[in-house]
């Protein structure tokens, strides 16, 4: 049995949005409970940030708006490129390759292609003028499918899989709720047999009987592909539940990171213990 | 005697950052070892930091100080103190259980899948898996026509029992109960000193902690009354 299974390993990112100035640094990070330095404006989104994802892991973030978390998954989904630092993707049996270093070319076919996100809010994931089918078939066509059959028929299974009606292959989003939404992004984020799928507080806003279908959804994916999975999410409940490690964010730095139970148990962090202690 | 497990100088402190900074320290300077197929008895009264034994030796909490040895078949022996997380998930899959006194799970999971679960996580096939969780249900009289509901709806004894048969159906080498009878009847009380004694037979080892004395007293190899640290 080998520990060295990991498929992604995040190294000393760093992402910041402004001018910067000499002070930054002192300035901002959890200490001084910001991120943003208040003599120059400048933004610290990400500071010196390590996380390693085993294959098939859950790997749980929390931390209050504005800790990074969000920034962190665009970066990982080459969104959004870092100022410095590394992440390195490997399948079983291939090289690690540094996505860092992927031209805009390669970063679109290997996003499309190993990579799924799923948004709190649908319409950042969806593309509401096509219909559900043309939604997933744009995932497909990005990750370089092209058999106009074969997309059509792995659609329907995937609407199958996230328990939507496959009739409605044609419908526009519009018509569809909020949780049916949710499950059409899964639906679209799994397409490709992603290696990795980014989950941006997906449950957030639902209401409980709809959140509880969409972990039911998550679980089930967890258990039969073993798809390695990013979860950010400010409820601890969800995290505890489906995540076995978590890490902890504030002001663009991870405080504490460790197993979900200890981290909720026996926080260490100042940070960490104002947040479990406020749970309900 | 095979000695599986060894608590030396094993010592929690909690820093309570949100109340001036203070530290408890419910567990100072502890020290006990256990064997394979033996069932050691923790008992004292409600917040002595019995519990947070069970916890540190799980990882749960972070042991302040001390060594936590066990004799892995994976990894020989390691201190679970200093072990990296990704061998504290290794055996908590495959060697070691814990049983906590609160069943949490997600909704709309039936009891079923709740209960096959540590199987699903060794990769076991779900048929397979399935069919020794059902025998597990038999065995501790939960009713056929609740496995498919979620535990959420289940009586506080029930419950009780699926958390009980989910530490036990990985078979682990050493079993972490944290007051394994206490919500539970007469009748149901003896299944689970029944099934305690079946893993202690196999060579399990077995922790429990408990003020229950009357219930889990009988079947312990040891008994050991924990005194406050303070």
């Amino acid at each position: 049995m080998t520990l060295e299974n990991w498929l992604l390993r995040v190294e000393r990112l760093h992402k910041h949005f402004g001018p910067t100035c000499p002070d930054c640094h002192r300035l901002t990070g959890p200490d001084n409970g910001r991120s943003r330095c208040p003599r120059c404006g400048t933004v610290w989104a990400c500071v010196d940030v390590n996380i390693q994802l085993e294959a098939g892991e859950v790997l749980g973030i929390v931390g209050e708006s504005g800790s990074g978390k969000s920034t962190l998954l665009q970066m990982i989904y080459l969104a959004l490129r870092p100022d410095s630092g590394h992440i390195w993707y490997r399948d079983e049996g291939e090289p690690a390759r540094d996505l860092v270093s992927l031209n805009r070319y390669e970063a679109r076919v290997f996003r499309n292609s190993r990579i799924g996100i799923v948004y709190q809010r649908p319409e950042l994931g969806l593309n509401m003028r096509f219909s559900i089918g043309g939604n997933v078939a744009e995932k497909l066509l990005l990750a370089e499918w092209r058999h106009f059959g074969r997309i059509r028929a792995r659609t329907t299974e995937l609407m199958v899989k996230t328990e939507l009606p496959p009739e409605r292959i044609d419908d526009e989003p519009a018509t569809f709720s909020g949780g049916m939404l949710q499950r059409v992004q899964i639906a679209k984020a799994l397409a490709s047999r992603p290696g990795l799928l980014l989950l941006d507080e997906i449950t957030s806003g639902l209401d409980v009987s709809v959140q509880a279908r969409v972990l039911d959804l998550l679980r089930r994916i967890q258990w039969e592909d073993r798809i390695t999975m990013l979860l950010v999410s400010h409820d601890l409940g969800v995290v505890r539940q489906l995540a076995r490690r978590t890490i902890v964010m504030k002001n663009g730095h991870i405080v504490e990171a460790g197993l979900t139970d200890q981290i909720l148990e026996d926080p260490q962090h100042p940070y960490t213990q104002l947040l479990v202690s406020s749970a309900l | 005697m095979n000695t599986l497990l060894e608590v030396c100088n094993l010592t929690k402190s909690f820093t309570l950052h949100l109340i001036d900074g203070r530290t408890i320290t419910p567990v100072r300077d502890v020290s006990f070892s256990v064997s394979a197929g033996e069932h050691l008895l923790i008992h004292g009264r409600s917040g002595m930091g019995k519990t947070s034994i069970l916890k540190c030796i799980y990882r749960t909490y972070l042991p302040t100080s001390g060594s936590i040895w066990f004799v892995s078949r994976q990894f020989g022996r390691i201190d679970l103190n200093q072990a990296d997380e990704n061998v504290i998930l290794q055996l908590r899959e495959r060697e070691i259980g814990f049983c906590s006194q609160f069943l949490r799970v997600l909704p709309r999971v039936s009891a079923l899948d709740v209960l096959c679960e540590p199987l699903y996580r060794q990769q076991m096939d779900r048929a397979t898996a399935q069919a020794i969780g059902k025998e597990w249900l038999e065995r501790l009289g939960i009713a056929p026509e609740l496995w498919q509901a979620s535990p959420i709806t289940f009586s506080g004894g029930e419950q009780q029992r699926i958390n009980i048969a989910r530490a036990f159906i990985a078979r682990p080498r050493l079993l972490l109960l944290d007051e394994p009878t206490a919500s539970l009847d007469e009748a149901t009380k003896q299944v689970v000193i029944a099934m305690i004694r079946a893993a202690q037979a196999e060579g399990t080892a077995i922790i429990s902690v408990s003020h229950d004395l009357s219930g889990l007293g009988p079947c312990a190899d040891r008994q050991w009354t924990f005194q406050p640290a303070r």
